[in-house]
């Protein structure tokens, strides 16, 4: 939708913004002379990574931020109108009037206590002055403009009823309510599903068409900004580093910033015939130039596996029925070897690996770890397994404790089983921080002094402190920037080739699962609908929701802008049963060597 | 609707149970306290006749559990069994102290609730100011006053200074209710401003909590006034905690009756279970201790449904 006849003009336009914290020693600018442009028709991205100040930009831009604490200088003109100097009353008119937002977590910005008609029609009431009655008709229609499957019946509920992608279209439903001139998109699809997040983004696009609305959208995700914008600005640290057509960033980034966030973003296809996993790039921040990573060494053949899974099943009992979360997979894994869990929220990938371990119990199956099966075991065979397996977790901000120190933290497992006596694990300890890249002197620290990546190197070493051979990682690098997604993601490459370390890596982002994988599984409603070697499902996708998934994720190329792949279908289901409800046998079909797929029911012969 | 009307069974069914666990303890604590109740009624002149006669009247030589089975059908049909020192049924000497606790009650948790919620909001609003920390303060100063010191205090300063409200007291049966409430204010105002302080604390932080939620943000990005954003977002948001605190305060005022009753010679319920004990009139005893542990029942009743009203996620 690239938008640039004559009628152009700007719909906002940013002059000079500086917006300032204020800190214990005193005032601190977050974001440094900022100019961006919006015109009407026309997407414009701020990309940047966390801390770039991209979303402070737009909280700005709608003076939502803290008055008080935060202070603008500089002009954000909207339609030749400052905002800055507007009175209070004047931005209220202009807040969901002129400009609607929409904020990244669709699971929480919604009111719980108010039903999403109420919702929708305030922002209409407020606006348009319409009686209660006339706006929730018009919240309707509105909900039905942004694709709410029975709209009319489920205007009177609540925001817990609707999946993370409905609560979405709520949103934009809402800011869309009073037709802005302006959307601003902070970070919309992020807490979304792939395939929920091409729907959304196609929906984005339909609506900024026939409303001709100029849209502000902030993501870290190049991948989506290719996809979207017509222009982009690249942000880093408070200031804007780069700013021009998409197409031109993409194809000749002046900034150095620019050209090594490109070039450290995980694509899909950037494997050629490589068998094994492969290092991501290499990026030198002071030039921006890349060398592409090494291959890693295939699994050898003929080892015997580390871990087993037959038929293993988890259910959780509701009232109303049995939540069939993983229901009768099976797949091993050797010594060496990384098997990538990938599939969409509430798919099971993540259930699976916890039922592995223990820290849920699988109802049926069977998981042999090293030799001993674990599923039955008692405390004490268990307490043996938790030394061979270890997690890694997804979140490295919740997953360390605020007031242990990391050497602390780290020499914790030693300790417990009684691998080394207080006096050497101080020296573990330092090994082992070496071993993830971090200095040993940074042992007596608490975690709040580190940054996320940091962290989860930490949470690596504490994973590694007991020498385990399996390691389950649960979205290990997703909460990660990018550059920092791709250094933490080659740490784990490098210890897996030094220890032999056997990965269950469990991922909903499929360009990092397509470098760091031998084999993949895809699930689907907490079965194993395809599984088989990295490059056969990646280049041969048999089932059709591997398909899906592989579609749906955005490609880094803005000559695909405006043509990603059209909504398919819709949202996932649940995996809510009836009770005594017996799940049909499934069986596979093996395509080549080790890749299996599910056959539809009524197929098999 | 009909997530309510389940609930509402549910919890009825509940209560149920818990008041029939209420009457079980109750019969057993009177049972198993030392003494035998005829011996200590009639004091140490008694003859063991006068003693044995006693016990057959009250029926405490019947086997325990004929004795349980009589006590629960009592209950059922309303019979509590008979003062031994009033000469009354206990149902009616309760009846007739329920009205200045029912009153002092329902006049502190007024008072209580009107200081706590808009100093609460405001405080929470207004954080970090000046008018913020001076409510941070009192409240902490005020929580730590014992409601009948303050009590003490108040009758200093506006009765037997100011002469404007009576001491202590309530005035007979035949005095108008203005009359009686006049009697009411110093000792509401004593446990309302008490109550008030527990009650403003959780009403900011439950305030500054929901402030900080994605949700709020949002209503101001709609355009929503600052008033609106306040009080309709956030404070429905935050009634949930605030229900709850108000819910044990009620309880807390109920079973305290009995301090302040006596400190304003208040004729009431509490001060009923004091003469009671005094006197070692048992029926009395038990008779009360079941209406306020079904009071506290039937609050919590109260504030289980009003989460299910506030929070469409609630499921009880």
């Amino acid at each position: 939708m690239i938008a640039t006849d004559a009628a152009t003009r700007p719909v906002l336009s940013v002059e000079k913004l500086t917006t300032s914290f204020k800190m214990a020693e005193g005032w601190r600018a977050v974001i440094r002379d900022i100019d961006l442009t919006v015109n009407a028709g026309e997407t414009v991205a701020i990309v940047g990574e966390s801390g770039s100040g991209k979303s402070v930009t737009a909280l700005s831009a709608m003076r939502l931020l803290p008055p008080g604490q935060a202070r603008c200088e500089g002009r954000i003109l909207l339609e030749g109108r400052d905002l800055l100097q507007a009175s209070d009353a004047e931005m209220r008119t202009v807040r969901g009037g002129v400009i609607g937002m929409i904020f990244q977590e669709p699971m929480t910005s919604l009111n719980p206590v108010f039903t999403i008609g109420n919702q929708v029609a305030e922002a209409l009431v407020l606006h348009r002055d319409l009686s209660w009655k006339a706006a929730e008709a018009e919240a309707l229609r509105l909900m039905e403009r942004v694709r709410i499957p029975a709209a009319k019946s489920r205007l009177n509920e609540y925001p817990h009823k609707f999946s993370g992608g409905m609560r979405q279209r709520v949103m934009i439903a809402m800011a869309l309510a009073c037709r802005p001139k302006l959307l601003i998109a902070d970070e919309p699809t992020t807490a979304l599903d792939v395939t929920v997040q091409a729907e959304i983004l196609h929906l984005l696009r339909e609506l900024q068409r026939e409303e001709n609305m100029g849209v502000l959208f902030i993501t870290h995700d190049m991948g989506v900004v290719a996809e979207v914008a017509d222009r982009t600005v690249v942000m880093f640290r408070g200031d804007v580093v780069e700013t021009g057509p998409t197409p031109e960033i993409f194809a000749a980034p002046k900034a150095i910033y620019t050209k090594s966030l490109l070039a450290s973003i995980p694509r899909l296809g950037t494997m050629g015939d490589t068998a094994a996993p492969r290092r991501f790039p290499e990026v030198d921040p002071t030039t921006g130039e890349a060398v592409e990573g090494r291959a890693m060494q295939p699994v050898p053949a003929g080892s015997a596996p580390i871990l087993t899974v037959e038929n293993l099943s988890v259910r959780f009992a509701l009232p109303q029925g049995q939540i069939h979360a993983v229901e009768d997979v099976s797949f091993d894994l050797r010594p060496g070897e990384t098997l990538s869990l990938v599939g969409e929220s509430g798919c099971g990938k993540s259930t699976t690996g916890r039922a592995i371990l223990r820290l849920v119990n699988p109802s049926a199956g069977s998981v042999v770890i090293d030799g001993q099966d674990v599923a039955k075991a008692g405390s004490h065979a268990m307490r043996a397994m938790r030394r061979t397996s270890q997690m890694i977790f997804q979140d490295p901000f919740a997953s360390l404790n605020p007031r242990i120190t990391i050497g602390a933290a780290i020499a914790e497992p030693m300790l417990a089983h009684g691998l080394v006596g207080r006096g050497q694990a101080k020296d573990r300890v330092a090994h082992l921080l070496e071993q993830v890249g971090l200095s040993s002197a940074i042992a007596g620290r608490y975690p709040h002094e580190f940054s996320g990546g940091q962290r989860q190197r930490i949470s690596i070493a504490r994973a590694l402190a007991l020498e385990p051979k399996f390691i389950v990682a649960d979205e290990a690098v997703s909460a990660l920037d990018v550059s920092v997604k791709a250094q933490v993601s080659n740490l784990l490459l490098d210890l897996q080739e030094k220890h032999r370390l056997a990965y269950l890596f469990i991922s909903h982002d499929m360009a990092v699962v397509e470098r760091v994988s031998h084999r993949v599984a895809v699930m689907f409603l907490g079965e194993i609908v395809e599984i088989g070697p990295r490059g056969a499902i990646f280049d041969n996708p048999q089932h059709p929701y591997t398909r899906r998934l592989i579609s749906a994720v955005p490609v880094p190329d803005p000559a695909r802008l405006g043509q990603s792949n059209p909504p398919l279908g819709e949202e996932i289901r649940s995996p809510l049963r009836p009770h005594g409800y017996v799940p049909p046998k499934r069986s596979y079909r093996e395509i080549s060597p080790g890749h299996f797929v599910q056959e539809a029911i009524g197929t098999q012969a | 609707m009909a997530r309510i009307a389940r609930a509402l069974l549910n919890r009825l069914w509940g209560m149920v149970i818990v008041l029939a666990l209420v009457v079980t303890v109750v019969f057993v604590i009177v049972r198993v306290t030392p003494g035998d109740p005829a011996a200590v009624m009639l004091g140490s002149d008694a003859t063991p006749q006068d003693i044995a006669q006693l016990r057959t009247k009250m029926g405490l030589d019947a086997p325990l559990i004929t004795q349980y089975g009589q006590f629960v059908l009592g209950i059922l049909k309303g019979d509590l069994g008979q003062s031994i020192f009033l000469n009354q049924p206990v149902t009616t000497a309760l009846a007739a102290r329920a009205e200045p606790t029912f009153f002092l009650t329902l006049f502190s948790i007024f008072i209580a609730v009107a200081i706590a919620l808009p100093v609460g909001i405001l405080s929470a609003v207004k954080r970090g100011t000046l008018f913020d920390q001076i409510v941070v303060t009192l409240t902490m100063v005020a929580a730590s006053v014992p409601s009948f010191w303050l009590g003490l205090l108040l009758i200093q300063a506006f009765a037997v200074g100011q002469g404007w409200f009576p001491a202590s007291g309530y005035g007979g049966p035949d005095t108008s209710l203005i009359e009686r409430l006049h009697h009411l204010v110093l000792p509401a105002m004593a446990l309302g401003i008490v109550n008030s302080a527990l009650i403003t604390r959780f009403t900011r932080a439950a305030m500054l909590d929901v402030l900080g939620d994605d949700y709020v943000r949002t209503a101001r990005a709609k355009g929503a006034s600052e008033k609106r954003v306040i009080l309709k977002h956030a404070l429905k948001n935050a009634m949930i905690p605030i229900i709850t605190v108000i819910g044990l305060s009620i309880a807390m005022l109920v079973a305290g009756a009995v301090v302040t009753e006596t400190v304003f010679g208040l004729p009431g319920v509490g001060n009923l279970v004091v003469s009671a004990v005094l006197r070692r009139d048992y029926p009395v005893i038990q008779g009360a201790l079941l209406v306020v542990a079904a009071i506290y029942v039937l609050i919590n009743f109260v504030v289980d449904i009003l989460y299910i009203l506030v929070d469409p996620r609630v499921r009880l």
